[in-house]
C-alpha cells in the first residue's frame, strides 16, 4: 500500500487540486471514467422518463395524454439519448476505468484528449437537451430521415439541435476511439500480448476501431444536412436534384456499425463475468476474439438491411440479406462459447452473474428476431412496426443494458473498494428482467398485428389495446428496477462491505491492484506471463508488483484546457443557431485559441 | 435432471418456477395475440403475395425457434446442473475444444443456408414486373393523406380509400409529393417506401416504387403509413377496398357522373357554399367547379368509411367537426378551420350554418343506397368486412395449387367471378 509520503514522491496532485476543481481539471482515466459513468446514468434516467411518457401515452387507443408534437419529440429524444448519451458513453465509462487496468497501464495514451472527449460529450448532451428549454426538441426520429429533416418540412430549430448536437457528440466519440486504439496498442504491460488481453479489452479495441471509422460517416451526413438547412445546399432535396436516399445510406453506413459499437462492449463484459463466476477460463478464447473482430468487420457490409422497404432492387436486397444472415454465425459462436464456459463450471449467481446470464437469454431472442428481419421479403411486413421495436430493445435493453448492469455490479468493488448490496441487486435483476420481457415481448405481436412504430396514437379498431397496456405496466416495473439500482449504487458507495482487491477471485490484471486503485494504478507494472495472471503461476508476484510502494512515477498534471476547448467547440456549433453566417467563426476563433494553449501546455 | 430435483436447494426451484411462469405468460400472450379480429394482422393474408411472405416467414420462424430452443435449453440445463455446490472440487480448466467449436459454427451456418436460399428466391419472385393486364394505381403520398390515381380510367383521382378488383393483379406505382412515406396494407402484403421524386430529371428517370399483388378476397382492409413522416404520421391511414369487377365498375360510373343534390335541399346549398368559398382552392369534386389539387379529391367522399385519412368515421357530424376545427381533430393537419389558418392559408371564416350545409353536401356524395356499388364490398357490410375476415365471394376463390408463387403471374380468371 502506498503511504502518503510515497504519494507525494509519486507526484499526483502536484498542484494540490481537490473537490470540484479537481474533477473539472482531472486527466486521470479513472476519474474521467466516473464522470462518463455518472453522466450517462443521469441520461439513462432522462431517457427512461421519456420512455415512460411514451408508454403512458400508448396505454390505451386514441389516448390524449400528450400531444402528437410532444410525443414525436419524446420518442426522438428517447432514441437519441439512449444511443448517444447513454449507450455509447456508458461503455466508454467502463473502457476508461477498466481497460488501462486490464492491460497494466498507468493511464490512457492521451490523458488530456481523454478529458477533452468527456467535456465535448457533456457539452453535446447539454446542447441537445437545451432544446427542451425552448420546447423545440428534435422531432424527426433518431435516424432523422431526409427530406423530412430539411428546412421546408422542419422549419423550427428542432432538427438544428439534431444536426449540430450529434456533430458535437461525434467528435467526442472519434477522439475516444483514437485514444483507446492507441492505448491498447502502445501501453500494454510487458508480456501482455494481444492474444493475452482480456476479452473486454479486445471488445473495447474492436469498438474503438468502429468508432474511428463509423462516426466520420455520420459526420459527413450531418454536415450535408447542416449545410442544407442553413445555407441551402441541396444534398437531400429532391426538388433540386438532391437525394433523400443518400441520407439513408450514409446514416445506416454509420448506423449499423453503431449497433455493434453498442453491443460489443456488452459482449466483452459478459465474457469477463461468466468465466469469473463459473470459475473456469473462457471457452475458445481465440475464437471469441476472432468472432468479435469478424462481427466488427462484417458489420460494415450490412447497412442496407435497414432499407429493404426503400426499394433498392432485388440484387441489393439479396446481397444484404445474405451478409446479414452471415453475421449471425459469429454471433451464434459467441453464445455457444459462453454456454460452454459455464458447462462443467461452479456457477455462483451473484447479481453480476444473473445479469450476464439474463443477457445471454435476452440477447439470443433479439438475435433470433434479427434473423427474421433478414428474411427480407417478410421484413416488408416487419420493418417500421413494433416488431422491430421489440427486436432492437431485446438487443439494446436485454443485451447492452443488462451487460452494462452486469459490468457495474462486477467492477463496482474495484472502483469504490466496496461491495454492492446483493439483496437489492437481486431485486433489481428480477424486476428488470420481468419488466423488460413484459414491455418488449408483446411488441413482437403488436407489430405483426399491424401497429407501426412512431405513432403517437393508434386506432381502437386495431385491437392491440390490451397488449399495449401490458407493455406499459412492464415499463413501469422497469422504472422501479432502475430506481432500486440507483439506490443500490448510492447506498453501497456510502456503506457497502469492504471488497478487498479481488472479491470475486477473478483472473485479470485489474484485480491485482488495490480497490480503489491508486492514481498510478500499479506500484510496479507487473510482467504478464499468461492469459489468467491471477489464476496461474506467478500470481503472487503479479499482486506484489501491482501493490508495491511506488518509486518516482510521472503522472500528467491536471489541465483546464480540455474543458475550455470543449466549450469552444460546442459554442462554435451552437452559434449556427443564430443564423448569422459569421457567428460560428467567433466560436472557431475561441476554439483555436484554446487548442493552441492546449498544444503548448507543459505536461511535466 | 429431474431425478436430482429433490437435492436442489430452494433457490433453484424458485428460479425454475419463475422460468415456467415466464414461459406460461408468453404462451398466453401468443394466444392473445392471435385471437380476436385484427384488421391489420399480417397473419391473415388476403393476397397470394402476402401468403408467400408468410410461408417464407414460417420457414425462418421454425429454424430460428430451433436455435432458440437449443440455446435456452442448454442455458437452463447449465443453470440448474452446474450451480456452485459447497465443498465441490474446483472445475477443470478447459480452454476449448476444436471439434465442438467447428460443429457449432457449421450448425448455424447450415441453418443460415436453409433460411437464405428460399429467401433469395422469394426476393426475386416478388419483385418482378407486373403483368400487362394489371390494374395500375398511382399512389402519391402526402402529409398526411394518400392520393390514388387510375391512369387506365381517365386518370381519375381519389383519396385514402383505394378501390381494387378481386382477382385482378394491381400494380401500385408509388411516389411522394413531399417527404418519404411507406405504403402498407398489411393483409394485402408488405410495405414499400413512397419516395419523393427528383423533379429535375424529367419523366425518363422517374423514380417510383412498385407493389404488385392480386387481392384474393372481397373486403375492406385497413392499413397506414409506416415511415415516420411528421406530426400526423399516426393518422395517415388508408383502406384497401377489394370489390367485384361489377362493383368496381359501378364505383367508376358513379365517380364520373356523381350524384347531384336535389335543388333547394340543404346539400344543394352546401354545394353552392363549397363552390364559392375557399374549399375549391384545394379540393376537387368531379362534376363541379371545384378543381383544387392540393388537398384530397372529395368525389364520393360521403361513401368513404373515414374522413381525414382515418381521423373520424364518416358522418355529417364528423364533417362538421372537421370543417369547423380540423386542428382539434388532427393537430398539425394542413387544412384551415373556420377560425384558424393552416399551412399559410387564412381561416375559412365559414358560418355555423354554412358548415352544416357543406357537411350535408359532402355526406350526400355517395352512391345512393340500393344502387349497384352502394355497398362497395358485396361480401358483407363494410363494417363487418373490416372487423371480420370476409367470406370469399365464390367457393374456390383461393389460389389454385399449380399457380406460380409470384402473384402477378396469376391470371385474373383463376379467382372466379361473383
Amino acid at each position: 500500500m502506498a503511504t502518503a509520503e510515497a504519494e507525494i514522491q509519486a507526484g499526483y496532485h502536484p498542484h494540490g487540486r481537490t473537490g470540484l476543481w479537481d474533477w473539472i481539471t482531472t486527466v486521470d482515466h479513472k476519474k474521467i471514467g466516473l464522470l462518463y459513468g455518472a453522466t450517462s446514468i443521469i441520461f439513462l434516467l432522462l431517457g427512461g422518463l421519456e420512455a415512460l411518457t411514451i408508454r403512458t401515452q400508448l396505454i390505451r387507443p386514441d389516448n390524449h395524454f400528450i400531444t402528437a408534437e410532444a410525443y414525436n419529440q419524446f420518442f426522438t429524444m428517447h432514441g437519441l439519448t439512449m444511443v448517444f448519451l447513454m449507450g455509447m458513453p456508458i461503455a466508454v465509462a467502463l473502457f476508461n476505468y477498466i481497460v488501462p487496468l486490464q492491460i497494466g497501464a498507468r493511464d490512457v495514451a492521451f490523458p488530456r484528449l481523454n478529458a477533452l472527449s468527456y467535456w465535448i460529450f457533456l457539452c453535446g448532451g447539454l446542447f441537445l437537451y437545451s432544446s427542451f428549454v425552448i420546447g423545440a426538441a428534435p422531432n424527426g426520429g433518431w435516424f432523422g430521415y431526409a427530406n423530412l429533416s430539411e428546412r421546408p418540412f422542419s422549419p423550427g430549430p428542432n432538427m438544428d439541435f439534431y444536426s449540430l448536437g450529434l456533430q458535437i457528440l461525434g467528435i467526442a466519440s472519434i477522439m475516444g476511439g483514437v485514444n483507446f486504439v492507441t492505448t491498447i496498442i502502445q501501453l500494454r504491460a510487458p508480456g501482455m500480448r494481444l492474444m493475452r488481453m482480456p476479452l473486454f479489452t479486445w471488445m473495447a479495441f474492436v469498438t474503438s476501431f468502429l468508432l474511428i471509422t463509423a462516426l466520420p460517416v455520420l459526420a459527413v451526413a450531418l454536415f450535408f444536412l447542416t449545410f442544407d438547412r442553413f445555407w441551402g445546399t441541396n444534398f437531400y432535396m429532391p426538388a433540386a436534384g438532391g437525394d433523400p436516399i443518400l441520407w439513408q445510406h450514409l446514416f445506416w453506413m454509420f448506423g449499423h456499425p453503431e449497433v455493434y459499437i453498442l453491443i460489443l462492449p456488452a459482449f466483452g463484459i459478459v465474457s469477463e463475468v461468466i468465466p469469473t463466476f463459473s470459475r473456469k477460463p473462457l471457452f475458445g478464447y481465440a475464437v471469441m476474439v476472432y468472432s468479435g473482430s469478424l462481427i466488427g468487420l462484417i458489420g460494415w457490409g450490412v447497412w442496407a438491411h435497414h432499407m429493404f422497404a426503400t426499394g433498392l432492387g432485388p440484387i441489393a436486397d439479396a446481397f444484404f440479406t445474405i451478409s446479414t444472415m452471415i453475421i449471425a454465425i459469429p454471433t451464434g459462436v459467441k453464445i455457444f462459447n459462453w454456454l460452454a464456459t459455464m458447462w462443467g463450471g461452479q456457477l455462483k449467481f451473484t447479481t453480476a452473474m444473473l445479469f450476464s446470464v439474463g443477457m445471454i437469454a435476452a440477447f439470443t431472442l433479439g438475435g433470433i428476431s434479427g434473423v427474421m428481419h433478414a428474411t427480407s421479403p417478410h421484413d416488408l411486413q416487419q420493418t417500421d412496426t413494433y416488431f422491430v421495436v421489440a427486436h432492437f430493445h431485446y438487443v439494446l435493453v436485454g443485451g447492452t443494458i443488462m451487460g452494462v448492469f452486469s459490468g457495474s455490479y462486477y467492477w463496482f468493488p474495484k472502483i469504490t473498494g466496496k461491495l454492492m448490496n446483493e439483496t437489492l441487486g437481486k431485486w433489481h435483476f428480477w424486476l428488470w428482467f420481468v419488466g423488460m420481457n413484459l414491455t418488449f415481448f408483446p411488441m413482437h405481436f403488436v407489430g405483426l398485428l399491424g401497429m407501426p412504430r412512431r405513432t403517437y396514437t393508434y386506432s381502437a379498431e386495431l385491437n392491440v389495446g390490451a397488449l399495449n397496456a401490458l407493455e406499459t405496466v412492464g415499463s413501469y416495473i422497469m422504472g422501479v428496477a432502475a430506481i432500486l439500482y440507483i439506490w443500490n449504487l448510492v447506498r453501497s458507495y456510502r456503506k457497502g462491505e469492504p471488497a478487498g482487491h479481488n472479491p470475486w477471485n477473478a483472473s485479470s490484471l485489474e484485480w491485482a491492484t488495490t480497490s480503489p486503485p491508486p492514481e498510478y494504478n500499479f506500484g510496479r507494472v507487473p510482467t504478464v506471463r499468461n492469459r489468467e495472471p491471477l489464476w496461474l503461476e506467478g500470481k503472487e508476484q503479479v499482486i506484489a508488483d501491482a501493490q508495491a510502494a511506488p518509486g518516482y512515477i510521472h503522472m500528467p498534471p491536471p489541465s483546464y484546457w480540455p474543458i475550455l476547448t470543449a466549450i469552444g467547440i460546442a459554442t462554435t456549433f451552437a452559434l449556427f443557431m443564430t443564423h448569422v453566417w459569421w457567428a460560428p467563426l467567433i466560436g472557431l476563433a475561441a476554439t483555436a485559441l484554446c487548442v493552441m494553449n492546449f498544444a503548448f501546455e507543459s505536461t511535466t | 435432471m429431474f431425478v436430482r430435483e429433490r437435492e436442489l436447494p430452494r433457490g433453484r426451484g424458485l428460479a425454475r418456477k419463475a422460468a415456467v411462469a415466464l414461459a406460461g405468460l408468453w404462451v398466453a400472450l401468443a394466444l392473445a395475440g392471435c385471437s380476436g379480429p385484427h384488421p391489420q394482422s399480417t397473419f391473415r393474408p388476403v393476397s397470394h403475395y402476402a401468403s408467400t411472405l408468410n410461408a417464407l416467414f414460417a420457414n425462418t420462424f421454425w429454424w430460428t425457434m430451433l436455435v432458440l430452443a437449443v440455446v435456452w435449453g442448454v442455458l437452463l440445463i447449465v443453470i440448474i446442473r452446474f450451480r456452485e455446490r459447497p465443498g465441490a472440487e474446483p472445475p477443470r480448466h478447459v480452454h476449448g475444444n476444436t471439434t465442438m467449436e467447428i460443429l457449432w459454427t457449421i450448425g448455424p451456418a447450415l441453418i443460415v443456408a436453409f433460411i437464405a436460399v428460399p429467401t433469395v428466391r422469394t426476393i426475386f419472385q416478388t419483385q418482378s414486373a407486373a403483368p400487362r393486364d394489371a390494374l395500375v394505381v398511382e399512389v402519391i403520398g402526402h402529409q398526411w393523406w394518400w392520393e390514388f390515381r387510375y391512369p387506365q380510367y381517365g386518370g381519375i383521382a381519389t383519396a385514402n380509400e383505394v378501390h381494387l378488383i378481386q382477382g385482378r393483379p394491381v400494380d401500385f406505382v408509388m411516389h411522394s409529393a413531399d417527404v418519404v412515406h411507406s405504403f402498407w396494407l398489411p393483409r394485402l402484403g408488405g410495405k414499400r417506401d413512397v419516395n419523393p421524386q427528383p423533379e429535375t430529371v424529367g419523366n425518363t428517370a422517374k423514380r417510383v416504387n412498385h407493389i404488385v399483388l392480386t387481392p384474393d378476397s372481397i373486403g375492406v382492409y385497413p392499413g397506414q403509413c409506416a415511415e415516420y413522416c411528421g406530426t400526423e404520421h399516426a393518422v395517415m391511414r388508408v383502406r384497401g377496398v377489394v370489390q367485384t369487377a361489377a362493383d368496381f365498375n359501378a364505383w367508376l360510373q358513379a365517380y364520373n357522373t356523381p350524384p347531384a343534390p336535389p335543388a333547394g335541399s340543404v346539400a344543394a346549398q352546401g354545394k353552392q357554399v363549397f363552390e364559392t368559398h375557399m374549399c375549391l382552392a384545394c379540393h376537387t369534386i368531379q362534376g363541379t367547379s371545384a378543381r383544387g389539387v392540393i388537398g384530397p379529391n372529395l368525389t364520393l367522399v360521403g361513401g368513404r368509411q373515414t374522413i381525414g385519412a382515418g381521423a373520424l368515421p364518416t358522418s355529417e357530424a364528423s364533417f362538421q367537426r372537421w370543417i369547423t376545427h380540423p386542428q382539434g381533430v388532427k393537430p398539425g393537419v394542413l387544412m384551415p378551420g373556420i377560425q384558424e389558418g393552416a399551412a399559410g392559408m387564412p381561416p375559412t371564416g365559414l358560418t355555423g350554418a354554412q358548415v352544416q350545409q357543406i357537411a350535408a353536401y359532402l355526406g350526400s356524395l355517395r352512391i345512393p343506397a340500393g344502387q349497384p356499388g352502394a355497398n362497395p364490398v358485396a361480401g358483407g357490410t363494410p363494417a363487418a368486412a373490416t372487423m371480420a375476415p370476409p367470406a370469399p365471394a365464390v367457393p374456390g376463390a383461393g389460389l389454385p395449387a399449380a399457380a406460380t408463387s409470384h402473384d402477378s403471374m396469376k391470371s385474373p380468371t383463376t379467382s372466379g367471378k361473383p
